[in-house]
């Protein structure tokens, strides 16, 4: 080959890696964006999850009547799974990754006087819909801490009416939700930044998040919090379990 | 007696229009904003009813554009339970207060009060603009309470603390709501407590030469009677209300104990009464109910007496028993409070005075049914809508001998024979009490006659629909349909629905009744046929003003003076079948008590 | 036209006494020990509350029918007796009669309120509060724990904020959302409001006493009949007002037994 044809070949093949290096990677290609998978456990008994008497209530009764429903307030299942705990980033988002709303509209929905899901997590300006499944009016009454910047809201929702959409703007950790008419419904909302994921009855969770440092909390609303420092490689999903003691 | 003919009460005809008409020192005037005001009140009081009694019956009925009056009370035009409680707190709070108390007392009585005794005006003028001006204020602020975030209070009329006390967190509206709420009826209560000193020294001081006490007219007797207990009601209603709001924006707590857990939280509270409340609202509110009644108790036998051509079996006796009414109804209060954790030996207590004030209410009906006896009877809208005042009287106060036991109260409070027994007595004879006065006084107060045909058809409308309406509501709470519930869902109720339904469709069908009222208000108004100064051949002083309506000082140059008891009717030796208050005409038969 | 409101008043009087005498929406069957009175008083009250119903509206209907137009020949008269007689009427024929109601019906409340409760009465306590009730038998040791209001949890249902690992008595405390009770024993009943005003009515029991944040306040009474009863709130409490009850079942001692042992393995 020619020296001036090699010299173009060269500058060629060095201006694609540079772009190759700087480009800011908007189109990441599935092998590069990471993952945090894990199971949540609990060492030790479970504290009884009693049955819940919805007597008062004829309609949820009924539906209860051959499968009676008992507390969500730690819920594990076989070899100790702990579903309903939320995992999150507490440390490490860049600015951008924290202040990203995602785009789901979860549903809160309230079916057999039980909230479902009983524990919902999200971000700040997240939408989500509320739904009555039932043939009784509902008073959905969430109680973010008091003077803090979340607002208290409380709304009643008759059978027949329609779904409403509704946010939180603030982070907190977890706004604790009420119905008034029937009051063994209980449930949490968790309001965070960037990814996250709630555990389901086999204990597991994936958090989907760029290559990167972070630090991962998990939350459980009578257990407390764990915290792990977790690493994302791009590829192979970094893994990160948490065991909570039982009280 | 004072001779009042020569006094004069200084204020010269106004002459700007915000004088004649918006801030005026005329009695007449101020007699006629507070009716306007009652009319609107009445009107959104009704249609809030409307509301509450469609849902009753429909319970998930998607109310078409019900989301536009509230958008969380209503969501997808469905009513919420907090939505109902709010309507249904509202409409009894503008149906008690600014309706029932303006519309037969502050209306009727500052137009015909000063007129009936002979008085250019009342003695405190610029009081009783204030007095209107006042409960408007109230008005407002009462309303006001539909635009706030949170909506108007849900806490019943009644407020029973802590409910009404501890703020939002007992539920939606019970912040800002209670607050407006309160800050309303205080004003209500300032405004009526002007109105109530012009009331007493009008007809104490104010009385034209010859007119003695015993020769008022009834009417005039029932507005005094009512002043009276206005002054003292009022004066605790007003203080409870201040402790109230205290309650809410400074930390108190009169009326909230300690150790209260609202929502998973104890609440910051201790050292207050919930009784308290209980006890201060209704040593106002047993009397207030008397206040609702007594003008329309004067007004009917007032208007009674002139279309059955002859007077009362006694014009005493009726005074006395309106007195006696009045005195009794501080004494019996705790019949609101049977089962409410007061001592139980207080509940017997309250309860022989209340079964006691049945013997005055009982000779007012017997008197008036005694009086018809021998009467020769005219029949046209006001007097009817007077019967009709007397057999609602006495549906709605038979209902009061199961009430006023304790024992049967048990199996009766709170269930919807109370909300018929009140409704009957207050919602629709005290309603027929002011239509009464409407029909009968119109011709004086605009110099037109109201539409006849249109009146009577009204009459009719109300009568059988007030009765297709609140009888029923005695059957369901016997049946132990509980009040105040936004829907039912007890096993027992699930059959009571239907009685639901029909009383909803008589209460559409009756309201849309009341629209042939408006029309016919408003048309005579403008195009009903001219009056004279007499129409219905009365005696008292109204029908003896110079000009119809009357001039700005009532009677012109000179002050009338009374010659003769109030209802000189068929009076055998006169030359007319009656004779009026200021005929000098001496007759030998007159039956003249004074 | 007079005739026709005459016409009118009688029809609608009539009409209205139907539904009473036929009992076509009545009060509940009474399963209590002390009803018999509050029903017998209702009974004579009704008696004399019809007759005056019926009596003066038959009465102004037949006046309006009789004195009304100008009744051309005719002089207008009085009633004979005048205003004293009409006086002497309402004290004889009403006053003296609901007088009498007052006197005798002070039995029936007095057996409900001055009477203690029986020795062997069996204690439950009641709370209210928004919008359920909750109910707390003593359990074995026959005695009620403390309770903490700070503690109360609606989430994990301690409801009346007991404290079963520091406090000895709560331990066999049992909390449960159905009012159970055995037939012909006499309860007494302990009420207590967690939040705001509330009521406890039960129509079979004759029953209604409301509830008052800051003061405790007993009932006692005796069920005589088994099954299943609702148990009402009638104070206005707050928006779930209307859907505040639970369930008053009555059952013989031993299924009552057997539902105790129940409730207790489930705490």
């Amino acid at each position: 080959m020619k020296a001036g044809h090699k010299i173009a070949v060269m500058s060629s093949a060095l201006l694609v890696l540079a772009v190759g290096f700087l480009y800011p990677g908007k189109n990441v290609s599935a092998a590069s964006e990471g993952k945090i998978t894990g199971t949540i456990k609990l060492d030790g008994t479970a504290p009884r999850q009693r049955p819940i008497d919805m007597s008062k209530e004829p309609s949820c009764a009924k539906i209860h009547e051959s499968n009676p429903v008992h507390m969500e307030n730690v819920v594990a299942g076989a070899n100790g799974a702990l579903q309903n705990v939320v995992v999150y980033v507490s440390e490490g988002l860049t600015g951008n990754e924290a202040s990203a709303v995602s785009s789901e509209t979860p549903t809160w929905d309230q079916k057999g006087c039980q909230y479902i899901p009983h524990v919902m997590a999200l971000n700040p300006n997240q939408h989500f819909k509320v739904t009555n499944s039932d043939q009784t009016s509902h008073n959905i009454h969430p109680m973010p801490k008091q003077g803090g910047p979340n607002h208290e809201w409380n709304k009643s929702q008759p059978t027949g009416a329609p779904p409403f959409d509704i946010f939180w703007t603030n982070e907190e950790i977890a706004v604790p939700v009420k119905c008034n008419i029937h009051p063994w419904m209980h449930g949490y909302m968790a309001v965070v930044k960037g990814p996250n994921a709630v555990s389901d009855a086999s204990g597991s969770f994936t958090i989907n998040l760029p290559p990167g440092s972070y630090t991962v909390t998990a939350w459980q609303e009578e257990l407390g919090t764990q915290t792990q420092k977790v690493t994302v490689g791009a590829g192979k999903p970094a893994t990160a379990d948490f065991t909570f003691k039982a009280k | 007696m004072h001779d009042m003919s020569a006094h004069v009460t200084q204020h010269a005809p106004p002459t700007s229009f915000i004088r004649k008409h918006i801030f005026s020192l005329d009695h007449k005037v101020i007699g006629k904003q507070y009716y306007g005001m009652a009319l609107l009140a009445a009107v959104a009081g009704m249609f809030l009813s409307w509301l509450m009694r469609i849902h009753l019956g429909w319970t998930n009925y998607a109310i078409p554009g019900l989301e536009l009056l509230s958008k969380n009370g209503a969501p997808g035009n469905v009513m919420t339970p907090e939505f109902y409680l709010q309507l249904m707190t509202m409409h009894a709070t503008i149906m008690v207060f600014f309706v029932l108390t303006t519309a037969p007392f502050a209306a009727f009585g500052n137009y015909f009060l000063p007129i009936q005794v002979g008085a250019e005006d009342m003695p405190f003028p610029h009081f009783n603009m204030m007095s209107f001006w006042v409960t408007f204020a109230g008005f407002l602020v009462l309303m006001s309470s539909f635009f706030v975030p949170d909506g108007p209070t849900l806490g019943g009329w009644t407020q029973y603390a802590p409910l009404s006390a501890v703020g939002k967190v007992s539920g939606p509206g019970q912040g800002t709501g209670v607050i407006l709420w309160a800050t309303s009826i205080t004003l209500f209560c300032v405004g009526q407590l002007l109105g109530a000193l012009n009331f007493i020294t009008t007809t104490l001081d104010m009385r034209t030469r010859g007119m003695s006490m015993w020769r008022l007219p009834l009417s005039a007797w029932g507005w005094f009677i009512t002043s009276c207990m206005g002054l003292t009601a009022f004066a605790v209603l007003m203080p409870a209300c201040i402790l109230l709001i205290l309650d809410h924006v400074a930390g108190t707590s009169f009326f909230v104990p300690a150790n209260l857990v609202i929502n998973d939280q104890l609440q910051p509270h201790s050292g207050g009464s919930t009784l308290l409340w209980q006890h201060l609202f209704w040593f106002f509110g047993h009397p207030e109910v008397y206040i609702a009644i007594v003008p329309g108790m004067g007004m009917v036998s007032h208007v009674l007496i002139t279309n059955m051509r002859k007077p009362m079996l006694s014009h005493r006796v009726l005074v006395y028993s309106m007195g006696a009414l009045a005195v009794l109804s501080y004494m019996v209060y705790g019949h609101h409070m049977f089962v409410s954790g007061m001592n139980p030996v207080s509940s017997l207590a309250f309860s022989f005075p209340t079964l006691v004030i049945t013997i005055p209410s009982t000779i007012l009906v017997l008197i008036w049914l005694g009086s018809l006896y021998g009467a020769k009877l005219r029949i046209n809208t006001a007097s009817l809508f007077a019967l009709g005042f007397v057999s609602m009287f006495i549906s709605g106060g038979v209902s009061g001998f199961f009430l006023a036991q304790p024992s049967t109260d048990i199996m009766l409070h709170a269930t919807y024979f109370v909300v018929g027994h009140f409704h009957m007595v207050m919602g629709v004879a005290a309603m027929f009490g002011i239509f009464a006065g409407t029909y009968f006084w119109f011709p004086k107060m605009f110099g037109r006659m109201m539409n006849e045909t249109l009146g009577k058809l009204h009459f009719w409308l109300s009568f059988v629909g007030a009765y297709c309406i609140f009888m029923p509501f005695h059957y369901l709470g016997l049946a132990g349909n509980v009040r105040r519930y936004q829907a039912f869902v007890n096993d027992y109720t699930l059959r009571l629905i239907p009685v639901h339904r029909f009383i909803t469709v008589a209460a559409l069908c009756t309201g849309a009744a009341q629209l042939i009222f408006l029309y016919n208000l408003i048309h005579s108004r403008f195009w009903g046929e001219p009056a004279t100064d007499n129409p219905w051949q009365g005696t008292s002083l109204e029908w003896s003003t110079p000009t119809t309506p009357p001039p700005h000082n009532n009677f012109g140059d000179k002050l009338p003076e009374v010659f003769h008891d109030p209802y000189q009717y068929g009076v055998e030796g006169s030359t007319g079948d009656y004779v009026m208050q200021t005929s000098p005409e001496q007759i030998k038969g007159a039956i003249d008590e004074a | 036209m007079a005739k026709l409101v005459a016409v009118t008043i009688v029809v609608i009087a009539i009409i209205s006494a139907i539904p009473i005498l036929r009992h076509t929406w009545w009060m509940a069957e009474d399963i209590s020990t002390h009803g018999a009175p509050i029903d017998e008083q209702m009974s004579e009250t009704m008696a004399e509350a019809g007759i005056s119903f019926l009596a003066s509206q038959i009465l102004l209907a037949y006046f309006i029918w009789r004195f009304s137009g100008s009744r051309p020949g005719e002089k207008i008269k009085h009633l004979p007796g005048g205003a004293k007689a009409m006086v002497w009427a309402a004290i004889l024929l009403v006053g003296t009669e609901v007088m009498a109601l007052g006197i005798f019906g002070t039995k029936a409340w007095a057996t409900i309120y001055f009477t203690p409760p029986a020795a062997d009465a069996m204690p439950i306590q009641v709370q209210a509060g928004q919008f359920a009730f909750y109910f707390r038998y003593p359990g074995p040791d026959g005695k009620f724990g403390p309770t903490h209001p700070d503690l109360i949890n609606e989430g994990t249902q301690n409801f009346f904020g007991l404290d079963q690992d520091h406090d000895p008595d709560s331990k066999d405390d049992i909390v449960t959302a159905e009012m159970a009770i055995p037939i012909n024993h006499e309860i007494h009943l302990l009420m207590h409001a967690k939040d705001v005003g509330h009521s406890f009515f039960v129509p079979e029991l004759r029953v209604q006493q409301d509830f008052v944040p800051g003061l405790d306040l007993s009932l006692h009474f005796t069920a005589t009949k088994i099954g299943r009863y609702e148990i009402v709130c009638t104070q206005l409490c707050g928006l779930g007002h209307y859907n505040m009850k639970a369930y008053l079942s009555v059952k013989s001692q031993s299924d009552f037994d057997d539902w105790l042992k129940k409730q207790a393995a489930q705490q």
